[in-house]
């Protein structure tokens, strides 16, 4: 008998993604395909003024119409929804699913129709007719914090959501603040660099609306809910409080997700009101939200500004850092909103060890759609803020741009690293990946040839940038939803393995990645191996996918519920093969004791004697199916340096990214090839803020860039074949030494491309400029150098 | 998409086409590639009853030469023009502005006819064929007619054509020295400015020129002060910098919006005059 083949170890290799046929032929299932048998369709009313006074709301019409089951109006809904709860600490104004008096943005739901047909509801949302006088608008949030023209929520004066939390050197955990040594450091300084820089407002648009199926079934009492969500968990959580049932009575499935970029970690309105229509009627309703609607009812990004000041030597030594930010959040707080801007100060500091810094947050409510989590949430601000910071200095300096921040490093032997901003940075080598980035560029030969470009009249520039990151989002201490996750894998009675994940996948790829590492645990085929996720009904436990925390949380739940089931399993198989616990080995699809292979059993063998154990062995129960939760000690904290090279043109102020150069260090790799299509994301979309994303509105409050011809999403075309690198410097805090990559492209990228244009146009004095990379606002800082 | 309700008639023949449009009265509106239409259902913007789909009539797509001029059907979608061999060869210029427009879903269902009909301020097409000094052919319930582009775009998305008549086609002569260059918005990829320039040379000097210029203006115009600047000068470098310099300045209400102001577009219309140009005579 010819032996079979010895399977591969799969840990580390690039594994292509087992999703991907079902997604590229039409075959995966995602919200919109579901239908339920009296099946009733929502469509949202929505303000189209940005501030008013609800004066009335005439629903006749749209109540007369063929097929329209109810129109229900904010008052209506608050008799079944209180308002709507957030998830960070914070003060909050309250926000209806549904208005009521007053409409805070356009875009905000005022009606709801239900409906036989999605295009009769959507016939009926256009009769609704709505009265709002209109209130005085404010979009701009340092106009907003004085509270003129308007206060947007009586309880909140100038506007300010949070007030002036200050952070860091001197300041004390109970709020004391001590300017000692903030103070001492500016004044020490021989350079100071002052510069307000704006990160824009970005809409996330995945590629997959947001849409929810709710079924309530009165006959059972309990509640199924279908949602294009990041964490199907915290969606249960929050529809059993809201309507009244218990966790056990509630059942969320995300379905195929398409895309979220941390836009689908909030629990909307809209769930909320699918899932008491569902309840109050009795029947399953669906919503699904259109492109249009996705732009302005679907959180935003980003749109905070950064007053930076940077005290430093002529040496380079940098001795203090002041970070003033001002977050403009939009009308309401959202789940996470609050929070996203306090993990810029967390992250105030970046790779450098700075002596003394101040951060002070200031978050604003202004008439605009409300931001929350983007990938990245919160770092790449920090990011971008401190690596333009950098970057300004070492012009002032006149020194290299790498050298400065090599000088500024932590080292390498100082970790853990506790910073003034309260993280525990767990593992880095800074100076590893900039020598590395350097070299993989070949960045001395870029100086060079850009220089030459530029005796040749061409704007040429270079840019680089350092990043950390917080990722691996726990420990329970930090995340009010808990901070750990949670598996079980089940080795079947045929000898196949199901295992759960708490941690949602949207796009991560965690059904090849977890499928790879239960391959290796068990010595068995992936072709063996089902990894079941977003259904709380499957998945008993879990939080969601969000911060880069699938791989370093999921996965090691994963791998310590497998080591348990493996652990049960080789004792099934001792008692079989009459050895010792101890002595059994797991071997291309076999369990047999070590040193004699000849009598080893399949895989299946041994599974389908612990579900029929005759003899059940002491001490053991029948079956093969074990749980475990897992909570880091600590987040991880990813690292890298991005280089780009960029040329602008003379005339029209065009910017074309030429090479672009990503060293990213996210520990120990278990697929480098989903990891790099991770890190492809994070870039495109880090590109995108720089050079052509941007959220406008006007006076108004109308958005502008309310559609794909307006709001420029980057193309295939407009990037160069990006160049990949990898440092590997593994985690301690979690036993595989995977630090989480998701949103690590968003950090690094957006930074170097904006040093690179500013070094491009440095020529003509400019030290700034503020994103997006416009093609006119280019031109016309040429048009003023050359004047 | 969710638009309001409408019915939908597939024509069979221009004939037929002409007879659903005349029937549907004030409520019809033709469809063929649906790229500027069906946008603005989705937003209810436009809310049409009937909608009358032209693109498979046969014989109103396609490219031929006849006598030395290029016909191009109605329906004809951008990639079958931007990867035409015989436009390729004889008249790049229609090639490149058909490959510039939108992405590649766009271009394999809008067709040249429905950009000709549709005339937003930004479309390619419309500068190319003014350069081109191109026809229009309208057929309508008295018969046809043809209108020269000149005459035919006439403001902002207002075009010489009433509600009863049908473009079946777009004929011109082809030229080989004339090229098409824009300034892309980066969202749409519509043009910010886009310029068409055509030259004809004899002996070494040009005999005349056009330009069109699509994206500065309410809709699609010929640079006549350019066009008039190059007119009899030897062909050269110089003489295409000088005239470009004359570009944009005849125009008098420029567009402005978010992707760019007035006074950068009326610069553009320059510098991108300039390039057309010197694509034009790299290829004389």
């Amino acid at each position: 008998m010819a032996s079979p083949p010895v399977l591969p170890k799969l840990v580390g290799e690039r594994v292509k993604r087992r999703e991907d046929p079902r997604l590229i032929q039409g075959r995966a299932t995602y919200v919109d395909d579901l239908k339920i048998a009296g099946m009733q369709h929502l469509a949202f009313k929505r303000s189209d003024v940005a501030h008013g006074r609800i004066r009335s709301i005439d629903v006749s019409a749209a109540e007369a119409m063929n097929g329209v089951e109810a129109v229900l109006t904010g008052a209506q809904i608050a008799e079944m929804l209180a308002p709507m709860p957030i998830g960070t600490p914070f003060p909050s104004p309250p926000h209806r699913a549904v208005a009521m008096d007053v409409v805070r943005y356009a875009g905000e739901p005022v009606a709801v129709v239900v409906a036989s047909n999605r295009y009769t509801a959507r016939d009926a949302a256009d009769a609704i007719v709505v009265d709002i006088d209109p209130l005085p608008v404010v979009v701009d949030p340092e106009a907003a914090m004085t509270g003129q023209p308007t206060v947007i929520h009586p309880d909140f004066p100038n506007n300010l959501a949070v007030a002036l939390v200050p952070s860091g050197t001197g300041v004390t955990p109970d709020g004391k603040v001590d300017d000692t040594a903030i103070d001492k450091a500016f004044a020490d300084a021989e350079v100071v660099i002052s510069q307000r820089m704006m990160n824009q407002r970005l809409v996330p648009n995945a590629i997959e609306p947001r849409g929810v199926v709710a079924h309530y079934e009165p006959g059972k009492g309990s509640m199924t809910i279908w949602s294009s969500t990041q964490n199907p968990h915290i969606l249960r959580t929050m529809i059993a409080a809201m309507t009244g049932l218990g966790q056990d009575q509630v059942r969320a499935i995300a379905p195929e997700v398409g895309g979220g970029f941390g836009a689908k970690i909030n629990i909307y309105g809209e769930e909320y009101v699918a899932a008491a229509i569902s309840k109050r009627l009795g029947i399953p309703v669906k919503w699904v939200e259109d492109r249009s609607e996705a732009f302005v009812a679907t959180t935003h990004g980003r749109d905070i500004i950064g007053y930076v000041d940077i005290a430093a030597m002529r040496t380079g030594k940098v001795l203090g850092l002041k970070l003033r930010l001002i977050a403009d959040i939009g009308a309401y707080n959202m789940l996470l909103t609050a929070a996203i801007p306090t993990l810029t100060m967390l992250m105030a500091n970046g790779t450098y060890a700075i002596p003394a810094i101040r951060t002070t947050l200031t978050e604003v409510f202004t008439n605009k759609t409300p931001t929350d989590a983007y990938r990245g949430a919160g770092r790449p601000e920090a990011t971008y803020f401190l690596e333009r910071a950098m970057d300004m200095l070492a012009r002032e300096l006149q020194m290299d741009p790498g050298e400065l921040r090599r000088r500024n490093f932590i080292a390498p032997d100082a970790f853990p690293y506790a910073t003034q901003m309260g993280a525990v940075y767990d593992s880095g080598d800074y100076g590893k990946a900039l020598d590395l980035a350097l070299e993989a560029s070949g960045w001395k030969d870029l100086v060079v040839e850009r220089d030459a470009a530029r005796k040749d009249g061409r704007l040429v520039g270079l840019g680089l940038a350092m990043y950390v990151e917080v990722c691996g989002l726990g420990p329970s201490s930090s995340l009010p939803t808990g901070g750990w996750e949670h598996s079980q894998v089940t080795i079947e009675r045929d000898g196949r393995i199901s295992a759960t994940t708490g941690a949602s996948p949207h796009g991560q790829g965690n059904e090849t990645t977890f499928a790879q590492m239960l391959a290796d645990q068990f010595s068995v085929p992936i072709e063996h191996i089902t990894i079941h996720h977003g259904d709380t009904g499957v998945v008993k436990q879990g939080i969601g996918t969000f911060g880069s925390r699938s791989q370093a949380v999921g996965g090691t739940a994963l791998h310590l519920a497998g080591g348990k089931v493996k652990a049960k399993m080789a004792r099934f198989a001792a008692a079989l093969l009459e050895a010792h616990e101890d002595d059994i080995v797991f071997e291309n699809g076999r369990i047999g004791v070590k040193g004699s292979p000849a009598s080893a059993r399949t895989f299946a063998e041994v599974a389908g004697y612990a579900y029929v154990p005759v003899p059940l062995p002491p001490g053991l129960e029948p079956g093969l199916s074990e749980g475990a939760f897992f909570e880091p000690a600590n987040n991880t904290y990813p690292f890298g340096c991005h280089i780009s090279m960029l040329e602008i043109d003379r005339e029209t102020g065009e910017p074309k990214l030429l090479k672009l150069v990503a060293v990213d260090d996210a520990g120990h790799l278990i697929n480098p090839l989903i990891v790099e299509g991770q890190i492809h994301g994070g870039l495109a979309q880090g590109i995108g803020q720089a050079m052509v994303e941007e959220a406008v509105y006007n006076d108004d409050g109308q958005l502008l860039t309310g559609s794909f011809m307006d709001y420029a999403l980057p193309r295939a075309t407009d990037f160069p074949r990006f160049e990949l690198h990898a440092t590997v410097t593994p985690t301690p805090v979690n036993p595989l030494g995977a630090k989480g990559v998701g949103e690590a492209g968003t950090l690094g990228s957006t930074p170097s491309i904006v040093n690179a244009a500013v070094d491009a146009l440095s020529q003509f004095g400019v030290t700034h400029i503020d994103m997006m990379l416009r093609p006119e606002k280019l031109w016309r800082i040429i048009q003023g150098g050359q004047a | 998409m969710i638009p309001t309700t409408f019915e939908y008639a597939r024509a069979t023949s221009l004939g037929d086409a002409l007879q659903k449009l005349k029937a549907a009265g004030e409520g019809g509106r033709l469809i063929a590639g649906g790229h500027s239409l069906v946008p603005l259902m989705k937003l209810r913007l436009s809310e049409p009853q009937v909608l009358i789909d032209i693109s498979r009539i046969p014989g109103l797509s396609g490219i031929d030469e006849h006598d030395g001029r290029i016909i191009i059907g109605a329906a004809t979608v951008h990639h079958d023009v931007a990867s035409s061999a015989v436009l390729q060869a004889r008249c790049p210029a229609v090639a490149e502005a058909a490959a510039s427009i939108g992405d590649p879903q766009v271009r394999n269902r809008g067709t040249i006819g429905g950009s000709v009909a549709h005339a937003d301020p930004s479309a390619d097409m419309p500068a190319v064929l003014l350069a081109l000094d191109a026809e229009i052919h309208i057929e309508g319930p008295d018969g046809g007619r043809v209108v020269t582009a000149s005459d035919f775009f006439l403001d902002l998305f207002t075009v010489d054509m009433r509600a009863d008549e049908i473009i079946a086609s777009v004929q011109f002569t082809p030229v080989r020295s004339a090229a098409y260059a824009k300034l892309y918005q980066r969202a749409s990829h519509y043009a910010i400015v886009g310029v068409a320039a055509s030259l004809d040379v004899s002996g070494g000097a040009i005999a005349s020129a056009r330009i069109g210029v699509t994206g500065a203006t309410s809709h699609a115009r010929r640079l006549i002060n350019v066009e008039r600047a190059l007119a009899g000068q030897p062909l050269s470098t110089a003489t295409i910098e000088s005239a470009a310099q004359l570009a944009g300045l005849e125009l008098d209400e420029v567009n402005a919006d978010i992707h760019a102001s007035a006074e950068y577009r009326r610069a553009m219309v320059q510098v991108f005059t300039r390039r057309a140009l010197s694509a034009a005579m790299a290829r004389s």
